[in-house]
């Protein structure tokens, strides 16, 4: 199953960064490097708040159906696994992982896959 | 009816007809046209509403595989299913041998029914969690039966594949 992610086009690597130097001449006739102005090349995504991949609870789903879901998508350990179920069961929610937004979408699109009802939201 | 492992197949044996109908109906219940509580709930939104931009990606991309995954699966159980066609007014009990490899595509189709039924039928948390419901007196206890029905397939091959026990909804 593919899709194309929202910033599928661009790919960045999270934490790039480049700072530009130039070499300036003083005025003692002496070439001597001096760092200017930094300039941060970070993109919309690198700055981006970590998104959540929340599931929801569902009654009709069997808990031994999310957990398998849940180690089969995030590779988690069952014990893991269990605890998040636990929680959708008994909170109505779970926070499964939190990061960068193309592989959270990435995620729930899995998770929706194995029909569970999952959604991204943003962390305050 | 009878169920276990056999080496790389799950074997269904002494199907009774009506328990036998109920599976050839996996299929059929996959199906969300005419609910649009059901299509709602196996179509459900990646993101808050407010997330509009979010939504209409997703509805333009990902729907449309998602539906082609369902779809494949579904397509998978039915071929299986193809071993209980015929004699349909022969009473005598069938077998069913699912492939080990199929499981996934049964799984899937199994919660698309399960999913499917119960929202057309608009379950309540308390029933779906009645497993000791009285029998069947009407075409929402068949419902409910076969939405139990199904959850149980759906644990027997968890178990052998994955090693799990529980059997409770959640």
């Amino acid at each position: 199953m593919s899709w194309q992610p929202r910033w599928g086009g661009v790919k960045v690597a999270q934490s790039e960064s480049t700072v530009a130097f130039s070499v300036a001449k003083n005025t003692s006739g002496s070439t001597v490097e001096e760092p200017t102005i930094e300039k941060e090349t970070r993109s919309k995504q690198d700055v981006d708040l970590p998104w959540q991949v929340v599931v929801h609870n569902d009654p009709v789903n069997l808990m031994t159906y999310v957990t398998m879901v849940f180690q089969r998508v995030f590779g988690y350990p069952r014990e893991k696994a269990e605890r998040h179920m636990l929680e959708v069961h008994q909170k109505g929610r779970s926070i499964l992982w939190s990061g960068m937004r193309e592989r959270a979408e990435l995620y729930v699109q899995q998770l929706h896959g194995h029909l569970l009802l999952a959604t991204l939201e943003k962390t305050d | 009816m009878e169920i276990c492992r056999k080496k790389d197949e799950l074997e269904i044996s002494e199907l009774d007809p009506f328990l036998a109908e109920l599976l050839r109906q996996i299929p059929a219940s996959t199906n969300p046209e005419s609910a649009p509580a059901a299509e709602e709930r196996l179509f459900s939104p990646p993101a808050a509403a407010s997330e509009k931009e979010c939504c209409a990606e997703w509805k333009l991309y990902v729907q449309p595989e998602l539906r082609r995954l369902f779809r494949s699966a579904t397509e998978t159980v039915a071929a299986d299913l193809a071993q209980l066609s015929g004699n349909e007014k022969t009473f005598t009990n069938r077998t069913l041998r699912i492939p080990t490899q199929h499981a996934d595509a049964w799984l899937n189709a199994l919660n698309q029914a399960r999913l499917v039924i119960a929202a057309k039928n608009n379950f309540t948390d308390g029933e779906l969690c009645d497993h000791y419901r009285s029998p069947i007196g009407s075409r929402r206890d068949l419902s409910l039966f076969q939405v139990n029905f199904y959850g149980f397939l759906q644990e027997f091959i968890l178990r052998e594949l994955c090693g799990c026990q529980d059997n409770s909804s959640g």
